[in-house]
């Protein structure tokens, strides 16, 4: 995985509550066997309307998605994290996230930002004030900044430390991987197995 | 201090614990489809891994299947690949699949308790946010990203944070009627699709109690409805009784050794939960969704909400959203809403006893002269055991389509999909715009409910006919 230290950027305000991964990406684009090619997928349902934002040439060039509280529920669909990435998506700033979604992001080393409602309402009014304002993200301070403000987020270290050095979870946990051959040595024994039962 | 259910199976699956990390959970039952699997494989590969256990893993074929004409080469050749290229890595890394045809194939949701594979206490996960089903049997079973999906082929295990504990009471009986389906989409509406967030929610109290296995996984499958990534039932003499005799269940001594440890899996009469809610099962009755987020739900006696009254203002313009979405006006009684298309089925509603209650109102009628209803059996065993009650002449004989099993029109995936502008009634699980099909409208119910809407060919409950 890239390390993430920081991202300068401009934002795409996304005006919208609840956004589902169903929404990110619809389920018949997820048929595919590879981790590329989903941009086409990204907002499938709102890329025919001329209106919708990424529509928006202003907002061309956005790397930085700033959204309604509730972003990625419903669907544990990696894919969604993926088609934001694919579409040039570094960060995504909201209020409030879906676990497994943000769970997903974390992992694929797209940054999810928790910022308070009233931040991200700042934000999006400067962003459609100025669609050129620079946004900065840094991971290292926990700060999110534009035009003279800064704003701290949180991120537990942990998972902070894994993004900036870029490590990769399987990596980490196979290191130390006769603490999980101790663990099974003291299984219980009826615990099922998906071995075929013959009768 | 007296600990929870979920305290309880977290803490006898750690694996590694330190302070500022997250814990290393083993996991012990990892369910794989096709659709969340191929990029993990994919991973896999390329750092030269194995699949650590794979007699610790099972695959089914799915969401991407179709329903008819399952003896045929799936058409669509993109989705033909994807079920082909998870055969095949289940053929490369020794991993037990059931495919389109087999007599285990279904929902991965559906299988694992059907097969007895499901047992208390166990840590359960898949590539699917409706995997908190099987916490239905004391089990702490959540859905995971393909990167957890490589994460735990690779090591069996996943590094987790330690959620916050929610007790969802409902106490009291459920009146004739009203089914756990209502339950759960009650629970919704009060708490919000982000009220679950970052917790496990435990169901409890003496409406839970008196329910069957089957009811309970409908209740537990919509966690994440929620918010919650899990959600879980103390396990009782109604899932011991559901788990004996079935294939995986433990035999001899090993069930003996296995049922004294699940009759300890409950939450102590001194565990803290962090946050605790109560519903009055006696109050319930038949709910429906008139939104696009399923908690977006009211009584079916009650009408589609006024957005301007709501106070919040981000529910204000959601509602607005909804609305202009669903194509309904504000006050509009939902008895009135005319629905196109009944779909009974998925990992929410699509087992046997879902199919039994809705043929039991269906029987001797005809569905509604341009309504169209679709019965998709959540497995092909639950397929098999309808047919030899008799379920599926109900169905036929009233005018329904009578499918083979998999997710069908949960998810607008496969070949079942809403037109644009189509409306549903569907026992599902999600309302999202275009979630059945694109432009699709989705009003989520439960069986009864759908079995009634059929022959009105409006939203309506079996009291209405």
């Amino acid at each position: 995985m890239e390390k993430f230290i920081s991202h300068s950027g401009t934002g795409v305000p996304l005006r919208r509550s609840n956004v589902d991964t169903d929404q990110i990406i619809p389920a018949v684009y997820l048929k595919r066997v590879t981790r590329t090619g989903f941009e086409d997928g990204l907002f499938a349902a709102w890329r025919s309307d001329p209106e919708f934002v990424l529509n928006q040439p202003q907002f061309k060039n956005g790397t930085i998605l700033v959204a309604g509280v509730d972003f990625g529920t419903g669907s544990s669909r990696e894919h969604a994290v993926w088609a934001l990435q694919n579409y040039g998506f570094k960060v995504v700033i909201s209020s409030r996230f879906a676990d497994i979604f943000r769970g997903n992001s974390l992992k694929g080393g797209l940054l999810t930002v928790i910022l308070p409602q009233n931040e991200v309402e700042a934000l999006w009014n400067a962003i459609e004030k100025d669609p050129n304002t620079q946004i900065d993200v840094n991971l290292q301070s926990r700060k999110v900044s534009y035009g003279g403000r800064a704003i701290d987020f949180e991120l537990d270290d942990y998972t902070r430390w894994r993004l900036m050095e870029g490590l990769d979870d399987i990596g980490l946990t196979l290191r130390k991987i006769e603490e999980v051959e101790n663990f099974e040595k003291g299984r219980a024994a009826f615990k099922p197995k998906t071995l075929p039962i013959l009768n | 201090m007296g600990r929870t259910l979920a305290e309880k199976v977290w803490n006898d699956h750690i694996v590694r614990q330190n302070a500022g990390e997250p814990d290393l959970l083993y996991i012990d039952l990892h369910l794989i489809h096709e659709v969340t699997s191929p990029q993990a494989f994919d991973g896999l590969r390329l750092s030269g891994r194995d699949v650590r256990r794979p007699e610790l893993t099972l695959a089914t074929e799915d969401h991407n299947v179709p329903t008819i004409d399952i003896d045929k080469p799936i058409a669509d050749p993109v989705s033909r690949l994807q079920v082909e290229t998870l055969r095949k890595n289940c053929a490369e890394f020794g991993i037990r699949i059931h495919s389109l045809g087999d007599v285990e194939q279904g929902i991965v949701h559906v299988v694992g308790p059907q097969l007895g594979i499901t047992q208390p206490g166990m840590t359960i996960v898949c590539g699917d946010s409706h995997t908190s089903t099987h916490g239905a049997f004391g089990a702490l079973a959540f859905g995971i990203g393909t990167s957890e999906v490589e994460h735990v082929l690779a090591t069996q295990t996943l590094p987790l944070n330690r959620p916050k504990m929610m007790a969802i009471n409902v106490e009291g009986t459920l009146k004739p009627g009203v089914t756990s389906k209502d339950i759960i989409l009650a629970v919704i509406a009060k708490i919000s699709t982000g009220g679950g967030q970052g917790y496990i929610l435990e169901y409890r109290g003496s409406a839970i109690r008196q329910l069957s296995m089957e009811a309970r996984m409908t209740i537990c499958n919509m966690s994440i409805e929620a918010g919650a990534r899990a959600g879980l039932i103390a396990p009782d003499e109604i899932t011991f009784q559901y788990i004996k005799g079935r294939p995986h269940a433990p035999k001899g001594a090993e069930w003996e050794a296995a049922l004294a440890y699940w009759k300890t899996l409950h939450s102590d009469s001194d565990a803290k939960f962090d946050k605790e809610i109560t519903l009055n099962a006696d109050e319930l009755s038949p709910f429906v969704t008139w939104g696009t987020n399923p908690g977006q739900g009211v009584p079916l006696n009650a009408s589609v909400p006024i957005p301007s009254e709501l106070a919040d203002e981000q529910e204000r313009v959601a509602a607005q959203n909804a609305l202009v979405y669903m194509d309904l006006k504000a006050g509009t009684p939902m008895k009135a809403i005319k629905i196109d298309t009944v779909f009974l089925g998925s990992c929410t509603n699509g087992r046997i006893e879902d199919l039994r209650s809705a043929a039991e109102i269906i029987k001797g009628k005809r569905i509604a002269g341009d309504t169209r209803m679709l019965v998709v059996p959540g497995s092909a065993r639950v397929r098999l055991q309808a047919e030899a009650e008799g379920l599926d002449r109900v169905f036929l004989d009233a005018g329904a389509e009578w499918r083979s099993a998999g997710c069908s029109m949960c998810l607008g995936m496969n070949p079942d999909q809403l037109k644009p502008g189509e409306r549903a009634a569907s026992t599902s699980n999600r309302n999202f715009e275009g979630r059945q099909g694109k432009g699709g409208r989705t009003h989520l119910v439960s069986p009864l409910v759908a079995a009634a809407t059929a022959i009105k060919g409006t939203l309506a409950s079996p009291a209405d006919l």
